[in-house]
């Protein structure tokens, strides 16, 4: 059975491939987005840090950096 | 109603739900891997070749249903200067990208042993490549005006230009004499696919649909961040 689905009747090859090729494209447009996500939160957080406490408050003022703080580590520093 | 659109309001949500949109993504597609691999049956003339169906068909869905997105939203942005629709337009352009180029690479793979070819300068193909060109002029004009004022004129006028190839590769199969047979599903007609194929189509459909609203969720943080990067800069 295992033969039958690897092989299916020697359209394997072209069926296997298309869906490979799918995840893979997957996995790497996955991991692209990701890692610039992750970047930009850490040149956040580093930026954020460096600021002084008054600056701090003005930015923690603001709702849409209140979210980004919340999601993001430096909140929990 | 467009105030609900604020980058603000959008970010609670997307900065929550990329977690549980990768979750439910992870299970709709292991039981659509094991749909259409395993369970659905081969076609009577296709063979087991048919299974490509259930990445190809998904992909080119996306792929055009992303660009219309876009592409309507490029005009709102011209007509009523909606700043909100920038970030979702450009961040909905990177998966339309990888959906186009599987819709394309899937289709080579296909054509193969089904027509005896890898490629075809067929009606439907060409025209798939032309929105892939579209999509990768539209990325790139992004990265050449970013932060500049034009960006957003210039980017909006490259979607809409392109969304003139969108009906164009809808009835390329019927207006022209193409290797491509006409549609096998329509929302007003009868579908003539059976249900046993499907059923695996229309959940490799939402698992592909899922994948695509994660990477948008994630690339819309990406930008919004960005932006406030720039503006911690200005303090």
């Amino acid at each position: 059975m295992i033969n039958d689905i690897i092989s299916m009747n020697g359209y394997g090859i072209y069926v296997w491939s298309a869906f490979t090729f799918t995840l893979i494209s997957f996995a790497v447009l996955y991991t692209v987005i990701k890692v610039q996500l992750v970047k930009e939160k850490i040149k956040f957080d580093a930026k954020y840090l460096t600021l002084t406490p008054d600056k701090k408050q003005a930015v923690r003022a603001q709702e849409t950096y209140k979210g980004i703080l919340a999601s993001n580590s430096v909140s929990k520093i | 109603m467009l105030k609900n659109f604020e980058p603000n309001k959008i970010f609670s949500i997307t900065s929550k739900a990329p977690k549980y949109v990768l979750f439910v993504f992870i299970i709709i597609i292991s039981i659509g891997l094991i749909e259409a691999l395993i369970i659905s049956p081969k076609d009577y003339i296709q063979s087991h070749s048919v299974r490509i169906m259930y990445v190809h068909v998904p992909s080119a869905w996306i792929a055009l249903g992303t660009f219309s997105i876009i592409a309507i939203l490029s005009l709102a942005i011209l007509i009523f200067k909606n700043k909100s629709f920038i970030l979702i337009t450009k961040s909905l352009a990177p998966s339309g990208l990888v959906f186009n180029i599987i819709a394309l690479v899937t289709g080579s793979i296909w054509g193969k042993p089904t027509w005896g070819t890898w490629w075809a300068w067929d009606a439907r193909i060409t025209s798939m490549l032309i929105l892939a060109l579209f999509y990768v002029i539209y990325i790139l004009a992004w990265r050449i005006y970013d932060g500049r004022e034009k960006a957003h004129r210039i980017t909006s006028l490259i979607a809409i230009l392109g969304a003139i190839n969108v009906p164009i590769i809808k009835y390329s199969v019927d207006w022209w004499s193409t290797l491509h047979q006409p549609a096998s599903i329509s929302i007003f007609t009868k579908t003539s696919i059976h249900h046993s194929m499907m059923l695996p189509l229309a959940l490799m459909t939402a698992a592909f649909a899922l994948f695509s609203l994660l990477i948008f969720l994630m690339k819309y943080n990406t930008e919004l961040i960005k932006i406030k990067n720039k503006g911690l800069d200005r303090l």
